[in-house]
């Protein structure tokens, strides 16, 4: 029996339909809106001004504060403008347009640097590094990276956890990665073990990837440190709590952080952006995100420039097909949906997804049977249906009560209700109520 | 572009393809065997039975949401059918046609729409209107067309008791088990559903066919028919060894009645059943207790369907109590 986590979870139809399409160059793009907040925390501060040329890799926003992250630019250039833009949440956020250089573009050639396996960096500097390289989860979550890794004097900390699940329907490109830059991935692990002065890590991957584990378990065959370990195909596993659970069996306590139970997770696309800062001083200035869709001329997986607009990347593939009816930036279960294409790639966006009609309208909600399939589901323990009718009649305090605020919005009860009643929608606004009263009463 | 607009909606951006009507009529056809079964054994007043029940569930529903509520009308969503048909399965199939549609009026108006439709009922609408025309009719509810005797003769016009009542009356007249157990329908006839009782209980075979389905179809789970069904056994199996001359074997009381129709089909109605597994089984088990006591001691031969009222009436409760374990809040965590 594979392992996974014990309760709840999902198997949505998986359509990985770019599973076994390489990762390309994407076409380097004539503008770049690069958002100054790409990360969780506070926004970075611009450090550049109009009419300024800047080199690839140059900081162009330097973090606002210990929970923040620098900006980097992506391509050589001339900073046309200082603006808002609509940004994937659908706000307008601060954001740096560099038109790009046409004939300096690409001194940074740098996914295909020659492997460098030998660690030179002392570990305070790896951390230094990943800090000053703007370096922040890829899975989607944008977790300033160098946050997670300053732990404090006597945490007991036994283990590193490598995310390779890619639990999401539809998304390859950790897939792709974990498939094409493994070396380096495994490079990047042992980076952030002598930083943390750990020596275990397990690389957990669904069992839809066997190809990647077969690659991770070759590669890792002499390596006594380094487990690799495949896991039940099940939605959300990619989460960190399910897969410390799934991995270890250890419960990460409500309210708690991995640290809690001795454990620290790395997305692998993090993993491979660490490598990159540490070994070739490169800046997270780009990153793989899946191009996909059913009804797409050529569904792909690129190495995308940050700032990229994400029409680009769909011209890139044979351009929106006829009757699309929802883009959405991530994957189908967490991703949010854009209102147009007018929206630049970002650190966290792990995936462009095209949806046609027959997927893209929900269902008429009906009224609840009572058939309990949103509270088998939740991974968290919770009752979805309760939540949302705590949340609907303004219950707040008691939704607060019944754990609201555990809810890891993974929508898996959502997915699961056979009336099609909008269980998370209601859960999200419940929570930035309850969430709101919280810091009211601080 | 595409002519029409972009659709921004919060995840989740794709939806399982179940829904509630496919789950109604799952139940549906789950049971299909159970149906043809009382047709061969009761023939067209078996067809007729259902017919009534159904149309006329569907009729009142349509007729109240639109004259009476003026509420939107929701005769498709498959449950007035499930209703019509459960409620006919726990008829006898010499019912007068004008009972059945009291029934089904009690049924649908009072347990159902009265609470405000579908999911927000609290007891079951087939099982209501099943107890409200046995306590307001009990002589028709308790003829019993017997069906076949020596399994193969079809004596439609006679009427006899259904095996549990042969033995609750053959108890208070003082006679043993065994006198008893010669006028009672053998194991295998039971099992087949060669007996009197109401339209759709008496073959425990078809009925387990149709809750397997449901159980492979995950529309429902097992804990709620399998916490019954070895509840009764377990209970009824104490008092019989304790007194095989008073009381009727597990096996008996396992065939008989309508123990495997509840198990599968109206204890584990989603609508009025407890929403976690735990919950499922304090339920069932509640339900199965409640059913012997009645059995055993009570002035009815049959109790489900009391049990699974009484039952109904603490799922609150119970959904209150038995909540899932969060998770974080494991009691012992393994911390390095």
């Amino acid at each position: 029996m594979l392992k996974t986590f014990p309760k709840g979870g999902i198997h949505p139809t998986e359509n990985k339909i770019t599973s076994t399409v390489g990762i390309k160059k994407m076409t380097v793009p004539k503008v770049v809106y690069v958002p100054i907040s790409q990360h969780i925390g506070i926004p970075a501060e611009i450090v550049v001004n109009i009419k300024d040329k800047v080199e690839i890799g140059q900081v162009i926003a330097k973090s606002g504060g210990f929970v923040s992250s620098n900006v980097h630019a992506p391509v050589a250039g001339t900073v046309t403008k200082l603006d808002l833009i609509i940004d994937t949440s659908g706000y307008k956020k601060q954001c740096i347009i560099i038109r790009t250089d046409a004939k300096n573009e690409s001194n940074f050639e740098d996914i295909d640097y020659p492997l460098k396996t030998e660690i030179t960096t002392e570990p305070k500097d790896i951390l230094q590094k990943i800090n000053d390289y703007g370096i922040v989860g890829l899975g989607g979550a944008t977790f300033p990276s160098h946050v997670k890794l300053s732990i404090k004097e006597g945490t007991n900390l036994d283990h590193l956890i490598i995310n390779g699940v890619e639990c999401e329907p539809y998304l390859t490109a950790d897939h792709r990665l974990m498939l094409e830059k493994a070396k380096e991935i495994i490079v990047g692990i042992k980076i952030l073990m002598k930083a943390l002065h750990i020596n275990k890590s397990i690389i957990g991957i669904e069992n839809n990837k066997k190809d990647a584990i077969e690659i991770f378990k070759k590669l890792t065959a002499e390596e006594k440190e380094i487990k690799v370990a495949a896991l039940q195909v099940k939605y959300p596993q990619g989460g960190e709590k399910q897969l410390i659970s799934a991995l270890l069996n250890r419960e990460v306590p409500k309210n708690g952080l991995p640290l809690d139970v001795g454990v620290i997770v790395h997305n692998v696309g993090t993993i491979f952006a660490i490598y990159q800062a540490i070994q070739h001083n490169k800046p997270l200035i780009e990153r793989v995100v899946t191009v996909t869709g059913k009804k797409l001329e050529n569904p792909s997986n690129y190495w995308v420039k940050i700032g990229t607009p994400i029409k680009d990347l769909v011209d890139e593939v044979g351009g929106l097909p006829e009757g699309t009816r929802k883009i959405v930036n991530g994957g189908p279960m967490m991703g949010k949906a854009i209102k147009n294409l007018d929206v630049p790639v970002t650190k966290g966006t792990s995936g462009i997804l095209v949806i046609a009609e027959d997927e893209a309208s929900r269902g008429e909600p009906k009224n609840c049977i009572r058939c309990g399939e949103c509270v088998y589901v939740c991974p968290m323990g919770l009752e979805p249906h309760l939540l949302m009718n705590l949340s609907e009649k303004g219950m707040y305090e008691k939704a607060s009560q019944e754990d609201i605020m555990t809810c890891i919005e993974c929508g898996s009860c959502s997915y699961v209700c056979p009336s099609h009643r909008p269980l998370l929608d209601y859960i999200r606004f419940g929570k930035s109520i309850v969430k709101k009263l919280n810091t009211a009463k601080n | 572009m595409s002519a029409q607009p972009i659709i921004v909606s919060a995840s989740p951006h794709v939806h399982s393809d179940r829904t509630s009507k496919k789950l109604m009529y799952d139940v549906v056809i789950a049971l299909i065997p159970a149906f043809l079964v009382s047709i061969y054994v009761f023939g067209f007043n078996a067809l007729i039975v259902t017919a009534i029940a159904v149309s006329s569930c569907i009729l009142f529903e349509y007729l109240i949401q639109k004259f009476l509520l003026k509420t939107e009308v929701t005769i498709t969503d498959g449950s007035a059918l499930l209703t019509g048909i459960l409620l006919a399965f726990n008829l006898p199939s010499s019912l007068p046609i004008w009972m059945i549609i009291v029934g089904s009026l009690v049924a649908i108006g009072v347990a159902k729409l009265s609470f405000g439709g579908l999911g927000f009922n609290i007891f079951n609408p087939a099982l209501v209107g099943r107890v409200f025309l046995l306590v307001s009719f009990p002589v028709q509810m308790t003829m019993w067309p017997t069906a076949i005797e020596n399994n193969t003769t079809l004596i439609d016009a006679v009427t006899g008791a259904t095996p549990l009542g042969v033995i609750k009356e053959g108890l208070q007249f003082g006679e043993t088990m065994t006198e008893i157990s010669t006028k009672i329908p053998s194991t295998i006839n039971m099992l087949f559903g060669f007996t009197g009782g109401s339209l759709g209980e008496m073959s425990a075979l078809a009925l387990l066919i149709g809750g397997l389905y449901l159980i492979i179809r995950k529309v429902i789970s097992w804990h709620i028919p399998i916490t019954l069904l070895v509840t009764t056994a377990v209970f009824t199996g104490v008092f019989w060894l304790i007194d095989p001359e008073h009381y009727a074997n597990p096996i008996i009381h396992l065939l008989s009645g309508g123990i495997i129709l509840g198990a599968f089909f109206m204890a584990t109605d989603l609508v009025t059943s407890p929403m976690t597994k735990k919950g499922m089984i304090v339920f069932a088990l509640g339900i199965g207790i409640i059913t012997v006591l009645i059995r055993l001691f009570g002035a009815y031969p049959e109790g489900i369907s009391f049990a699974i009222l009484i039952m109904n009436a603490f799922v609150p409760l119970i959904n209150k109590y038995f909540k899932p374990r969060r998770f974080g809040t494991k009691i012992k965590s393994k911390i390095v």
